[in-house]
């Protein structure tokens, strides 16, 4: 049985007069101790992704249909005291920014003790080993010290890894990283992207990373879900994506990136921008900008057919290889 | 420019009407009902001349044997008078139109001169910095440290023994819009400044000084049109503030004079028959004054949060 | 290899910011005994650059290695604490905003958010009308509108938009807006502080390529700051690589990525994620980036250097010439203990 199940989630948010659908249905599974990536440009439905899957969606945004099974339980009907006890316990969330996380005039260590005896009968002085315990998993020098300092007094980096160390507190069995180093440095990014990595494999832990960089999700994870306007477009295994993407968008995607094309030559770019959610064009929403796109594709949305190797969104998907096979053969 | 912005000008209400704000505004009862209550005290006020059936400035038109009729629904009452008549036999109705208009009048002007004083001040002080800024928050902070009504008092006790209360009452108003209006300068200037340093730190301001353009030309025409939400919500609160001090100091008998009442004077005039069973004289304008500052105060508060910056991204 | 007079010319380019203001604040109570004690940041440290015209200098480095106060001291937006900057020839970094003014239509400056660069209050039309009238009083109103409609068209952004005010517009399209607003001026010389880190991957394409073809058309000069090494391998002809406001490395693109020297480029050239590299072999750095408040003596850059030896420690590195035209600022590529 898959760790997670999402099937046909959508997602609205209400507006003024009407609502607008943030998800469209949806649906993937993850196995447990899987490492899945959630790639897109912002306005995709990523981050709405994570928050449903924690059941953390606010106010105007509500789950309108669809299921989501965590271990055979549907969390999108629970309750806020059942999905407390997933929460944290099974299920942990790492977020872009550590200062949303850390509760910044409480100690380190009064937060990880904290979130310790909320879920485990546990005296102080075995929270506070426990805690260090995971503060050493995450690399961190001297963990006794670092649990008597503020947020503020560790750099940005530091502060990551006791996200991570959090996270890791109560063993969950999923963690979902919302961009977690988008806001670090290069050098630092590539040291918490390895750790991150190396607790995922160690602990068998399963790991959902949204991310808009390919580079990181090339790197990070064994499947990948690509979105665009709220639906998923194209999903497979990461190398097959990244290698031979089907879906024209995600040929964009990758060939847009600087390292694709020669110094100095013009970027293959997309044109146009992502549709904002309360314009999504009939059919298939990648149509206006697809250098693909039939009079079809404007009408009827597409469906998602298995394809090679990928799951993939497109009607025109036959065409474009058959393009894509000739213009190798030139 | 202009000629652009004339092609966009019929839009410009349903545009207003559709916004954030407007959406707030038909969503919030309270707020419609405020505006219905102030639109309708400041209409009848301005157009007291017309509407009111005496004209209480006019001494020929004031017989001190009307005086102290009770309101129509009260035993003893005139036909003529509807809500009754004061110790000087005047219409109460006419001269409550005429005192709104009047505390109305005190209250936007010196409000007016606390914007002009405050916004001119804040803005220099938050975007020059350094040592002109510590000079003027400075005087602001010694300025604040002495209650508004504690400044007018003495300023205007002075003035009326200075130019005796002849002359004083003859230009009452005016010594009331220019004491009120710089008591509380402060209180612009310190939410200028405050919304300015946000302001100077983005990067348009950047990009204008890269521009080559002059300071001047960046604080008007680059941040002030920026920092005008937070004063438009101060100056709803300090109209309804500035009608308060002007009632106060006309009840201590140091605003308006009695032959051109105010709200404020009003009511202190007929505190003195209160006991004697004329309540109406103090009353209703009282009754008049509190609902008028209240809609004020609940328009403000509407304002504040319909311009609260999370649901306001410009 | 004989230089042309290079355009932009950055001398010992030094900038410091006190963090005590006043005289209350540099007060510090140590060992019971009352001291005035003054903290300064060293957010750019004897830096020197040129750029010649046509060239497209990349500053790369990582937050808090003062490339943006290189660009904003450049830009006029600061002033610096020692050093020279001086443009075509002329030394600008003194000057007052008036003697900056003929400079300003040379120079132009694009910021990394285009949420925040452009007046919210402001239409499209106005925000670009504005520096051309400022610049030039004697145009009529037609011929105003007629550069602002060519400018839009060049960058891609239909004229009747002219109306709408920002928010209107996608991040892109502001971007496209705020470089529009840049070229009214018909500038030489343009400073680009991140111009795309705040885009979506296909929209950084679009941008990148508009700034490409105004470079080709308008013969620009760019500097660009950025901290995406990609960007700089596509983008740059020189690169200057800054760690806590010096300069490590400065070099031809190409130079730089077939043979990076200094440590820390190396370090900083393995840390980005590729894209078909399954298994990354990247340099592991010690420690983090240190805060720039009282520098060490040494190499900024020993704390977290594999090679640090005691030199490195007590002495400040001098930039040095490789025999490939690269500038190095490291002594363990000046004694060779380096390999490779």
């Amino acid at each position: 049985m898959s760790l997670l199940s999402v099937r046909d989630l959508s997602v609205k948010f209400a507006m003024r007069d009407n609502t607008v659908t943030a998800l469209n249905q949806i649906s993937f599974d993850l196995a447990k101790g899987e490492r899945l990536g959630i790639v897109g440009e912002s306005g995709a439905g990523k981050s709405i992704t994570g928050f449903a899957l924690m059941n953390l969606l606010s106010r105007p945004g509500f789950v309108d249909s669809g299921k989501i099974l965590f271990q055979g339980d549907d969390i999108a009907q629970m309750s806020d005291a059942q999905m407390r006890r997933i929460r944290g316990n099974q299920m942990a969330m790492i977020f872009q920014d550590p200062m949303v996380t850390l509760n910044p005039v409480l100690t380190i260590g009064q937060q990880m003790v904290e979130t310790l005896m909320a879920h485990r009968k546990l005296s102080k002085s075995e929270a506070e080993q426990i805690a260090i315990v995971k503060l050493r998993e995450v690399y961190i020098p001297s963990p006794a010290e670092r649990l008597n300092q503020y947020p503020h007094e560790l750099s940005g980096g530091m502060r990551q890894r006791i996200i991570i160390a959090i996270a890791l507190l109560l063993d969950p069995q999923l963690i979902i990283a919302d961009e977690p180093t988008t806001a670090l440095d290069v050098t630092i990014q590539a040291d918490i992207m390895e750790l991150l990595l190396e607790l995922c494999e160690t602990n068998k832990v399963g790991l959902i990373l949204i991310t808009h960089d390919l580079g990181v999700v090339s790197q990070m994870t064994e499947r990948t879900l690509v979105m665009y306007a709220g639906r998923i477009i194209e999903a497979g295994r990461t190398r097959e994506i990244i290698n031979d993407p089907q879906h024209p968008y995600t040929q964009g995607l990758i060939n847009a990136l600087p390292q694709q094309t020669a110094p100095g030559q013009r970027l293959k770019q997309i044109p146009g921008n992502m549709p904002s959610l309360t314009a999504i064009p009939n059919g298939c929403p990648f149509s206006p900008r697809c250098e693909y796109v039939q009079d079809h594709c404007r009408t009827e949305a597409p469906k998602t057919v298995q394809y090679t190797h990928v799951e993939v969104a497109c009607h025109e998907v036959h065409r474009l290889h058959s393009d894509k096979a000739e213009e190798m053969n030139r | 420019m202009s000629s652009l912005s004339t092609n966009s000008e019929p839009s410009r209400w349903s545009q207003i009407w559709n916004s954030n704000i407007g959406y707030s505004f038909r969503k919030n009862p309270v707020a419609i009902v405020s505006l219905v209550i102030f639109l309708v005290i400041a209409v009848m006020s301005f157009c007291a001349p017309l509407i009111a059936p005496f004209d209480p400035y006019d001494p020929g038109q004031i017989d001190i044997m009307n005086s102290e009729y009770p309101p129509l629904w009260v035993d003893g009452a005139d036909a003529q008078f509807m809500l009754g008549t004061d110790d000087q036999g005047r219409d109460l109705w006419s001269t409550i139109l005429y005192g709104t208009r009047l505390s109305l009048l005190i209250g936007i002007c010196a409000v007016g001169l606390q914007a002009i004083l405050g916004i001119s001040i804040g803005l220099i002080a938050g975007y020059v910095g350094g040592r002109i800024d510590s000079l003027l928050m400075r005087m602001a902070d010694i300025q604040l440290s002495f209650s508004t009504l504690m400044v007018a008092i003495i300023f205007l006790a002075v003035t009326q023994a200075m130019f005796g209360s002849e002359t004083f009452n003859q230009y009452a108003i005016y010594f009331l819009i220019a004491v009120i209006g710089v008591a509380e300068w402060p209180q612009y200037a310190r939410t200028v400044r405050a919304t300015v340093l946000a302001e100077k730190k983005k990067e348009y301001v950047d990009s204008a000084r890269v521009l080559g353009f002059g300071p001047m030309r960046i604080m008007v025409r680059h941040i002030l049109p920026n920092s005008l939400s937070p004063i438009f919500v101060i100056s709803t609160v300090q109209v309804a503030n500035a009608i308060i001090s002007e009632a106060s100091l006309s009840f201590l008998g140091l605003g308006m004079p009695p032959s051109q009442p105010s709200l404020g004077s009003l009511i202190s005039s007929g505190f003195d028959y209160i006991f004697s069973g004329s309540w109406w004289i103090t009353a209703i304008p009282g009754i008049v004054l509190v609902v008028l500052v209240l809609v004020i105060n609940l328009l403000g508060d509407w304002l504040r949060d319909a311009l609260n910056p999370k649901l306001y991204k410009g | 290899m004989t230089a042309p007079q290079p355009l932009l010319d950055i001398r010992n380019l030094e900038k410091r910011f006190e963090l005590d203001r006043g005289f209350l604040e540099t007060l510090k109570l140590r060992g019971g005994k009352l001291v005035q004690e003054k903290r300064e940041v060293h957010a750019v440290n004897d830096i020197s650059l040129q750029v010649a015209p046509g060239e497209a200098l990349c500053v790369v480095g990582e937050s808090g290695c003062g490339k943006s106060t290189v660009a904003r001291l450049i830009a006029g937006l600061l002033t610096p604490s020692s050093g020279e900057i001086h443009y075509g020839g002329e030394r600008i970094d003194n000057r007052s905003r008036r003697a900056m003014m003929p400079l300003r239509k040379k120079m132009q400056m694009i910021f990394q958010n285009p949420y925040a660069s452009l007046n919210p209050r402001m239409t499209i039309q106005q925000a670009l009308e504005e520096p051309v009238r400022y610049h030039n009083p004697n145009l009529s109103q037609g011929e105003i509108r007629d550069k602002v409609a060519d400018v839009m068209r060049a960058v891609g952004v239909d004229p009747s938009w002219g109306g709408r005010y920002p928010h209107e517009f996608s991040g892109g399209q502001r971007q496209r807006i705020a470089i529009a607003r840049a070229l009214t001026v018909d500038p030489e010389f343009i400073i680009a502080d991140e111009p795309i880190s705040a885009l979506d991957v296909s929209i950084q394409a679009q941008v990148l390529n508009l700034m490409l073809e105004a470079k080709e058309e308008r013969g620009l000069t760019y500097l660009f700051i950025t901290h995406d090494l990609s960007v700089v391998q596509h983008f740059g002809t020189k690169v200057a690589v800054l760690y806590l406001g010096s300069v490590c490395e400065l070099s031809d693109t190409a130079t730089l990525f077939e043979n990076p020297k200094h440590p820390y480029t190396r370090a900083l050239l393995s840390a980005v994620p590729q894209l078909k590299d399954d298994h990354p072999n990247h340099i592991r750095l010690r420690g983090e980036i240190p805060t720039p408040i009282n520098l060490p003596p040494g190499c900024p850059f020993e704390s977290r250097c594999a090679h640090a030896n005691s030199r490195c420690q007590s002495e400040q590195p001098r930039p040095q010439l490789q025999p490939d035209g690269a500038l190095v600022a490291c002594h363990a590529v000046e004694e060779g203990r380096l390999d490779g």
